[in-house]
């Protein structure tokens, strides 16, 4: 009895003292500042244009979408995997037909759901390599992974899910806030 | 063989220094249970060189790791610099630099023809079972230090690679992302990633050491096998240096000990031609993407990792992902090495080398070694559909192996086993 207890006894203490090894091997408080949320400023993105910002240590996209460019999304829906967002690579308030919270900018992480490779943007209709049907998104070029301009995977690619979208919110009109959602902000 | 007492009485005892030092310290005790009246088999042969070569390669692994310490830093701003520094700068150093790296992929070869060795002599059935889950940890923890190994040079196929392999954590249900980020410490492969996988790198080799040392220990307690199988202590007894010991063996000092300085001296040989003449082996063993500085925004046109991963890394890429999560590509390529460590009781058969099993153990076991080799070169090239089939078919082959193993073993029909080793 008075062994099993001091046992007892000792394993939470082994248990405790862990924890602080344990933790330290989280990202630092320094890292943690550095994944801080960054601002993007979109009032000189272009129509069709992409920006790259960085954020923790990660290339974030933000889209400028034509109204034609938007007009081809649901015609690609049956060649996708998951055309209605069902699962969980985006904030709920991204879980819409543009993926997006207002339709005209596109926010997501540049990483392929892959192996983490960062796909290729081409936005122009139908070029000679990628095919008639193309209507703009990302190409691989680790493993030919291809996503439509809503970040949504096509079928019968290495990818398994749609591109992650981070969560952002809009402090204006052209100003994104990326790592924050409303809630926190 | 204990160290009883009555070993050491057959002996006068010591004089000198060594009486002196033997008084305190067990030195004659040990030279012999482990070398001068260790009794291997007399019929070890050929496969029997790798165990101790890949000792050797340890050593040297840990000698050159540490003489590169004392001139990389652990940075990523420094890494990269510091391993040309080393090649360009330091005397000798791009010599220290290739014989790590050289060293590492040889470790492996050497260790899957020693594993192979224990496939075909059935060197894992009972009692040798510890012995050889001792070894299947061994193994793991090689694979655990290449790893981190990898990451230090700060290359591209570094950085991507361990990107890669960090980012499988993430495919853990529920705990995944966050267990990732633990791994890293940083949300991408950062400086505290590089500054852990040294810690690691640094520590593992001389955890390593100790489990080879466990090995040696059960090895030595249940003694070594043969091609033949055959239990050389339930043998006559009596040979030309003791009446107690197996009439089929000879003392491991001075036969094996002589036997394995000659295998040495030719893999030296062959280890050199690589090390001076293709230190990168035309980029199987330095990947050409790694001369090139780590560049987290840009991701090389093929990622593969090194080629000793490359099996595991071809059945990951066979099994499709399910329900949008990589998880059960992992749980495959994990279980393809925890099998290992159930395979004593898988096999059923009545006799333990391949000599004496029939013809289906000896396919299966052809099978499994093509499987190997081929998942190897799929693992290297990138994804195609018939690239991806043909993994897919292969790893079903791999583990056709050791599932089916329970059963064929049973069912072949077995040759006799001769009471003493053949020559």
């Amino acid at each position: 009895m008075l062994i099993a207890a001091t046992s007892a006894l000792g394993a939470v203490g082994v248990g405790f003292t862990a924890v602080p090894f344990i933790a330290s091997m989280n990202p630092s408080a320094k890292a943690r500042a550095a994944g801080a949320p960054v601002q993007a400023d979109l009032s000189k993105l272009e129509p069709g244009a992409l920006l790259r910002v960085k954020y923790r240590g990660q290339p974030i996209w933000v889209v400028y979408r034509t109204d034609e460019m938007l007009a081809a999304l649901p015609t690609i829906d049956p060649e996708l995997v998951d055309p209605d967002s069902t699962m969980p690579q985006q904030p709920e308030y991204c879980t819409n037909p543009t993926r997006s919270i207002t339709p005209k900018y596109f926010v997501a992480t540049g990483i392929c759901t892959h192996l983490g490779c960062s796909p290729t943007y081409r936005p122009e209709f139908a070029p000679d390599d990628l095919g008639r049907n193309w209507k703009g998104g990302w190409f691989c070029p680790c493993h030919g992974s291809k996503f439509d301009l809503a970040g949504r995977v096509f079928k019968g690619v290495p990818a398994p899910t749609n591109l992650v979208i981070p969560k952002h919110t809009y402090i204006n009109d052209t100003t994104v806030l990326i790592g924050e959602d409303k809630g926190a902000a | 063989m204990g160290s009883d007492s009555t070993a050491s009485a057959a002996q006068p005892a010591p004089g000198g220094f060594l009486g002196w030092l033997d008084k305190r310290f067990p030195v004659m005790a040990v030279w012999n249970d482990h070398l001068a009246q260790y009794y291997a088999p007399k019929n070890m042969g050929f496969w029997s060189f790798f165990g101790s070569l890949a000792l050797v390669v340890l050593v040297l692994q840990i000698v050159t790791g540490l003489w590169l310490a004392m001139s990389y830093k652990p940075s990523a701003t420094e890494a990269f610099a510091s391993v040309e520094y080393i090649m360009r700068d330091v005397d000798w150093g791009w010599l220290i630099r290739y014989m790590h790296s050289t060293g590492s992929s040889f470790f492996f070869i050497l260790v899957y023809l020693h594993m192979f060795r224990g496939l075909m002599w059935g060197s894992y059935k009972n009692p040798r079972e510890l012995l050889w889950i001792i070894g299947v940890v061994i193994y793991l923890a090689m694979m655990a230090t290449a790893f981190f190994g990898y990451l230090l040079p700060w290359g591209q196929m570094s950085y991507w690679g361990a990107q890669v392999i960090v980012n499988l954590f993430a495919a853990v249900p529920a705990v995944g992302e966050d267990l990732s980020t633990w791994v890293r410490g940083d949300y991408v492969i950062s400086d505290a990633t590089l500054n852990r996988f040294y810690a690691f790198h640094f520590l593992l080799p001389f955890i390593l050491a100790a489990l080879v040392f466990l090995h040696i220990v059960a090895l030595h307690t249940v003694g070594s096998t043969n091609p033949d199988g055959i239990e050389i202590k339930k043998g006559p007894k009596g040979n030309k240096w003791s009446d107690t010991a197996p009439a089929d063996g000879i003392p491991f000092h001075p036969y094996y000990t002589v036997k394995d300085i000659m295998g040495l001296v030719v893999f030296a040989a062959i280890f050199s031609l690589v090390l001076f003449y293709a230190p990168d082996l035309g980029g199987l063993f330095l990947e050409p993407p790694n001369f090139q500085p780590a560049d987290p925004l840009k991701t090389p046109e093929h990622i593969a990792p090194v080629w000793y991963f490359t099996p595991y890394y071809a059945m990951l890429r066979a099994v499709p992902p399910i329900g949008g999560s990589q998880f059960p590509g992992v749980v495959v390529m994990f279980g393809a090495i925890a099998i290992l460590l159930f395979l004593p009781w898988l096999d059923r058969s009545p006799v333990r080398s391949m000599r004496y099993k029939g013809m289906l153990s000896r396919l299966f076991l052809a099978s499994f070694v093509v499987s190997f080799i081929v998942l190897a070169y799929l693992g290297l090239q990138p994804a195609s559909d018939l690239f991806t089939l043909l993994s897919q078919i292969f790893t079903i082959l791999y583990f056709a192996f050791f599932l089916l193993m329970p059963i064929y073993t049973k069912l072949e029909k077995t040759k006799p086993v001769p009471a003493r080793v053949t020559e």
